[in-house]
């Protein structure tokens, strides 16, 4: 197995930072684990972590007023998941529920977010590839509204 | 209607091209929803060959006619298959055709999809909604060769988790042939363990050999552009990357210019063309 050291440079949302600044993030970072059907994060919650899955699947879910959740996006190995730590009131606006065994490196949010008011660089760096993942996920999402498969070929 | 670099290999339609042959409809399946399969025998005993990518004219009497990809196997040129969404009256009436029905059927119309010319490389398959149908003959041509091909992926994406076609076909493909299947849906209840997202996504992590890849696209026009961005950014070359025209084909034979795509006739110069020539035109509004 991999230390989280080793593991980050390889990692797409980790690759061209410093090594200084890899080490500085793994500083943040521990190794977890969920069961299938075990949430890491419930929406409304303080989102003080956020997410790099190793192994397994993830859904984001939006709980309807009746019935049951809606599955809104899914996340697989190598995805990162979760930018509210990053977006006032970090608060999480989905529930994150793992559907089969998941491995993922959680990352503290507060610790982050300090390192960047200390040292913008870092702050700018990370936000470069926060507003990424964000930018991949809203593409997906305005595509998606188009219902390109409710209407004929 | 002008010559055309596009996807090649095509079979002739017998006889006149305006006069419908009598088929009859033999199986009547449902897939979902709004989605049907209709296994046809001719009436007048003779086969009707097929390239894997072409489409025929169907005809419901006293209904319409309406272009409907061949979903079947090209192996089996004695059956004709077509996978029909009912959108519209005629495709209503050719859905609701039961066995025993007689239909008419003009063609093979159109360009194939050439998939033979992926051989000793790796074949991508992307697939959005009905799309799948246009595509199945390809990947039963593969499967029936599979020696011949690297790795094959079937990248499928639907609305829904009970949108999803053909999925006897899906896991056979996988568990027989070695193909890696992978499906995505747009929008996913509780209980839904498989993937959400964009098909496109699964493009960006699938795990092929861009330079030697054959990739073949069909669904709506917006996934397709997506997927050939997305595909090109992985590194398939233009000309190594055909996609499925699918236009309001009427006369089939280059004649109306219904289905004219700038000078493109699609009903011969398409459906199947690669990007090389279509990625000018994918954008504009105007076309």
């Amino acid at each position: 197995m991999q230390t989280i050291t080793d593991y980050l440079p390889q990692h797409p949302f980790f690759a061209g930072l410093p090594e200084p600044v890899v080490a500085l993030v793994a500083g943040c970072a521990v190794n977890v684990h969920f069961r299938p059907g075990q949430h890491l994060f419930h929406e409304g919650e303080p989102a003080d972590t956020f997410y790099v899955i190793r192994h397994g699947r993830v859904s984001l879910e939006v709980r309807a007023p009746a019935g049951s959740p809606v599955v809104v996006d899914s996340a697989h190995a190598d995805d990162v998941v979760g930018w509210s730590w990053l977006v006032p009131p970090h608060r999480w606006l989905f529930d994150a529920r793992a559907t089969e065994e998941t491995s993922a490196i959680a990352f503290d949010g507060a610790c982050l977010r300090d390192k960047c008011d200390t040292d913008p660089a870092v702050g700018y760096a990370l936000l470069q590839r926060v507003v990424q993942v964000m930018s991949t996920r809203l593409q997906s999402a305005r595509i998606r509204l188009l219902d390109v498969y409710g209407a004929p070929v | 209607m002008t010559a055309v670099a596009g996807a090649g290999s095509r079979a002739a339609p017998r006889g006149d091209p305006f006069v419908p042959r009598p088929f009859v409809v033999r199986r009547h399946r449902q897939d979902t929803r709004d989605t049907w399969t209709l296994v046809l025998e001719p009436a007048d005993g003779a086969t009707m060959p097929f390239a894997a990518g072409q489409f025929t004219m169907m005809q419901a009497f006293g209904a319409g006619e309406a272009p409907i990809s061949i979903s079947g196997d090209p192996a089996r040129p004695e059956v004709l298959e077509h996978t029909i969404r009912n959108v519209g009256a005629v495709t209503r009436a050719l859905v609701h055709a039961g066995p025993g029905t007689e239909l008419g059927i003009r063609g093979p119309f159109g360009t194939g999809w050439e998939v033979s010319s992926g051989r000793g490389g790796d074949v991508v398959f992307v697939a959005g909604g009905i799309g799948l149908a246009p595509l199945r003959p390809a990947i039963l041509e593969v499967c029936a060769d599979r020696a011949s091909y690297g790795r094959v992926l079937l990248l499928y994406g639907a609305r829904t988790p009970e949108d999803i076609l053909f999925g006897d076909d899906l896991r056979r493909w996988a568990a027989d042939h070695a193909v890696d299947v992978q499906v995505t849906v747009d929008n996913g209840q509780h209980a839904w363990q498989g993937r959400v997202g964009l098909v496109t996504q699964l493009v960006d992590r699938g795990g092929f050999d861009a330079v030697n890849t054959l990739a073949l696209v069909c669904g709506p026009e917006v996934m397709m552009r997506y997927a050939a961005m997305a595909l090109r950014a992985r590194g398939v070359a233009p000309a190594r990357l055909r996609l499925s025209m699918e236009r309001n084909m009427k006369c089939g034979v280059g004649l109306c210019g219904h289905c004219q795509l700038r000078e493109y006739f699609l009903c011969v110069d398409g459906p199947v063309l690669t990007y090389d020539v279509l990625e000018p035109l994918m954008s504009r509004a105007e076309l």
